[in-house]
């Protein structure tokens, strides 16, 4: 949270420097900020027309469909990627870490702990939140620009029922199942780069890792991933179907879409686990 | 739902629209009856297309009355205004298609939404709009594959989809070439005959308007400059209907 007073300083000061010349910053604040509330505003607008869509018949199944496999399997080889990389990277600095406090015994346990606690559905979130957020961001933008999105309300189809409803609860169920994935391919990658240095059966490295895992400890991470989707699917269809100004527009609201989702998840992330604490412990 | 009684099946009053400090649409009031195709002729930014998102309920007016089919569409919750729009048909300007479905997927898109039918019956249904408009060809192929013209024809199909009373088409021969452009005018004349359905066409070109209009109306800085048939307009002693004329028969 302490970021966004900077990133509003930073832009207010780049604002008032423009053309070379130092221009009263005042305005240029006061309109800065009276965008950032019009934008909170229209996001509530947004997610109350959402709400109302997707909790009215009918339901768009066939669509759901189609997007849980647009955003989940075809994230599927990134975000598998992503998970392995941090497992290895993360058994090679752990491990060095844990021998020069003679703790290695406990690598197992660490490795799996911060898998499934943190780093699987954090990479995850930023993952799904660069490809599916840029996605959706420009797809929808697109449709905006070339009315389509016009067409389907003037065909007497609610755009926000077929097109956001359908995206949002895709991304709510398919963020989880990723992580599921990406935890898998981190641990399993985490095992194999620890055996290279100090051979391990991947059963004594899995009993060793999950021994002091409990029932609980899954469900707050599960819980996390599902947030994130939310958000992700949220920002990224906001600033697609808000999409102004051709095809500049397009790409703007692609890389807000990107920017903001990712912002929005480690914010998300921040809160979430210092709920995930006061209420799990 | 039909409405049978009344005369006219779109009435507006004292429509007003702005953009910031732009006005757009300064009192206009128009009425199109049964069966009746009206163009509407202005200059680029004059407010025609935004005249007929105004009807079909994209847009909010800042004023004024609109009624189609004798309901007040300014006053209608989302789901009546949905049942209005099922009555209407609109070609826009660019047609619209949605990329990422067929020729066929779009034109069955409103069918497979609003009516009961079977899988036989919708894909005969969508056989038969798109031999209509002379694209049953071209089913599998996706609207990047086809050109203007032919994208035009399909949006048109689609427009049709549900049997709309009204038709509304944003500069239906707006990019393309004389033949192209010939060949949709005599597409319009063609469902006109065949459906009895009223339209509003937004268009620049006159002589295209003159072929498949009833009446003409002519937007200037918000306000209607002139309303008649062709010869009336082209008889018209008032200097921008003058200037609008000799230029669109150039």
């Amino acid at each position: 949270m302490m970021r966004l007073p900077i990133l509003v300083l930073a832009a207010t000061a780049s604002g008032a420097m423009a053309g070379g010349r130092l221009r009263d910053p005042v305005p240029i604040a006061r309109n800065f900020l009276v965008g950032v509330f019009e934008w909170f505003g229209d996001l509530g607008l947004f997610c109350a027309r959402l709400i109302r869509s997707a909790l009215t018949p009918p339901y768009e199944f066939g669509e759901l469909l189609r997007q849980c496999d647009a955003i989940g399997s075809k994230s599927l080889p990134l975000v598998a990627l992503a998970g392995a990389a941090t497992g290895v990277v993360l058994s090679l600095q752990t491990r060095d870490s844990l021998v020069r406090f003679g703790a290695k015994a406990f690598l197992p346990a660490v490795i799996v702990f911060s898998i499934i606690k943190e780093s699987g559905p954090i990479i995850t979130g930023l993952i799904v939140s660069g490809r599916v957020g840029a996605g959706i961001g420009a797809e929808l933008g697109s449709m905006k620009v070339t009315e389509q999105i016009d067409a389907m309300e003037a065909s007497a189809v609610d755009p926000y029922k077929f097109l956001v409803a359908t995206r949002v609860v895709a991304c709510i169920l398919m963020v989880p199942l990723l992580t599921v994935v990406s935890n898998f391919c981190g641990i399993l990658m985490g095992w194999l780069a620890n055996t290279l240095s100090e051979p391990i059966s991947l059963r004594l490295f899995l009993e060793d890792g999950f021994k002091n895992m409990e029932f609980t400890d899954y469900i707050p991470p599960i819980v996390k991933t599902a947030v994130f989707g939310l958000t992700i699917g949220i920002v990224s269809c906001f600033q697609g179907i808000r999409t102004r100004g051709g095809t500049e527009g397009v790409g703007r609201s692609a890389t807000s879409s990107v920017v903001l989702s990712s912002l929005f998840v480690i914010l998300a992330d921040v809160i979430l686990v210092r709920l995930i604490l006061m209420i799990w412990g | 739902m039909k409405d049978e009684g009344s005369e006219f099946l779109i009435r507006i009053a004292d429509l007003q629209k702005a953009f910031g400090r732009q006005k757009v649409l300064n009192g206009i009031s128009l009425e199109v009856k049964r069966g009746e195709t009206v163009a509407v002729l202005g200059r680029s930014g004059g407010g025609k297309s935004v005249l007929l998102k105004l009807i079909i309920g994209l847009q909010a007016p800042d004023g004024g009355s609109i009624q189609v089919a004798a309901k007040e569409i300014t006053k209608l919750d989302q789901d009546q205004l949905n049942e209005v729009r099922k009555r209407i048909g609109f070609l826009f300007q660019q047609a619209a298609l949605y990329d990422s479905l067929t020729v066929e997927d779009n034109v069955a898109f409103p069918l497979s939404r609003h009516t009961k039918m079977s899988n036989d019956e919708r894909s005969n249904r969508v056989h038969e709009l798109l031999a209509d408009v002379g694209m049953d060809r071209d089913l599998g192929k996706m609207p990047s594959e086809i050109s203007g013209g032919m994208q035009k024809r399909v949006g048109l199909a689609r427009a049709l989809a549900l049997d709309p009373e009204i038709l509304l088409f944003d500069e239906p021969t707006a990019g393309l070439d004389p033949i192209t452009a010939a060949e949709i005018g005599d597409l319009i004349v063609k469902l006109k005959r065949k459906r009895k359905m009223s339209a509003v066409v937004v268009t620049h070109d006159v002589h295209g308007a003159n072929a498949y209009s009833d009446r003409m109306v002519l937007l200037h800085e918000g306000s209607i400059a002139a309303e008649g048939t062709f010869d009336d307009l082209q008889g018209s002693q008032d200097e921008f209907v003058k200037q609008f004329f000799s230029y669109g028969s150039r």
